[in-house]
């Protein structure tokens, strides 16, 4: 059986099931990120003294460029597709998987320096919501990364049998992946830098 | 593909670029701010500004949602409403010590 509405859009929301479907799913992303958010703010507005500087700014910001040039990868990949331009496609989508394994790689280097000087997420709230906001952040990277694997191996026969369809799944990921960096707009000036 | 189909992508595509290099600069606008030492309400509030201006163009531009469906913009409304509700919760606990 035929999942219904995967290339033609339904006739009462105007949209394909799966593009409404991950923004269902993004919109319960926003409210787990936004629980955590939450916590940050009772947490700081009833500290009397917050930690500042204690985390690496050239690094956050490095990994700042690197995450917003990956959603740019990330939107050619899909524009190329539209423009049936298979080549640049997975050359854009490597590109945005090779920039979040640089992603994790700088983040990797950042947590060993703070585990080796005993700053856990036991140290203090500052390092507790560090850790829990941007361990959280990681392991969606991490699962971007592994949908992206897929698309770039076995997901990518779908090209030929339907390229409609797989042009949506990639418009999916791409919606994804650009609410991961949307995340970590917001999370880099507020651990990094205030 | 038609040709016009492709002229639209090829105008996005440089809508993607324009967005791409606004980041960036508000990126170096961000940092650079944070090394001024402003009073801590004014430099949150300052991040928060550069950092919504940053995730309106990734919303509107790489995700979209300037020419979406209107199911999608309820769907976003109401998220919005309930993510509003959900940063105030925190402020139930403290209540008991307000005092009017």
């Amino acid at each position: 059986m035929n999942i219904p509405y995967t290339v033609e859009e339904r006739p009462d929301t105007g949209l394909t099931n799966g593009k409404f479907g991950i923004w269902l799913f993004l919109a319960s992303e926003v409210m787990l990120f936004g629980a955590l958010f939450s916590s940050y703010i009772l947490l700081r507005v009833g500290a009397e003294e917050w930690p500042h500087g204690e985390l690496s700014v050239p690094l956050g910001t490095i990994n700042t460029i690197i995450l917003i040039s990956s959603s740019m990868t990330m939107v050619m990949a899909w524009a190329s597709l539209k423009m049936h331009n298979w080549g640049k496609h997975r050359l854009y989508l490597s590109l945005t998987l090779l920039l979040s394994a640089i992603f994790l790689g700088i983040k990797y280097v950042e947590y060993s320096e703070h585990f080796g000087k005993g700053e856990g997420p036991w140290f203090n709230n500052f390092f507790a919501l560090y850790f829990t906001l941007t361990g959280l952040h990681a392991l969606h990277i991490i699962c971007g990364m592994v949908v992206m694997l897929y698309f770039l191996g076995p997901g990518a026969k779908l090209w030929k049998a339907n390229p409609d369809q797989f042009t949506n799944r990639i418009e999916a990921t791409g919606l994804y992946w650009h609410f991961v960096d949307l995340v970590w707009i917001f999370l880099f000036p507020v651990l990094y830098l205030l | 593909m038609h040709a016009s189909d492709s002229a639209a992508v090829q105008q996005s595509v440089r809508r993607y670029i324009t967005v791409f290099v606004s980041l960036m600069i508000f990126t170096v606008i961000t940092v650079a701010a944070s090394r001024f030492h402003f009073a801590v309400p004014i430099a949150i509030t300052i991040a928060l500004i550069i950092a919504a201006m940053k995730g309106s163009m990734v919303g509107t531009v790489f995700m979209h949602l300037s020419h979406e469906k209107q199911a999608i913009y309820g769907t976003l409304l109401l998220t919005f409403v309930f993510f509003i509700v959900l940063l105030f919760v925190p402020l139930l606990t403290v209540l008991d010590r307000l005092h009017f």
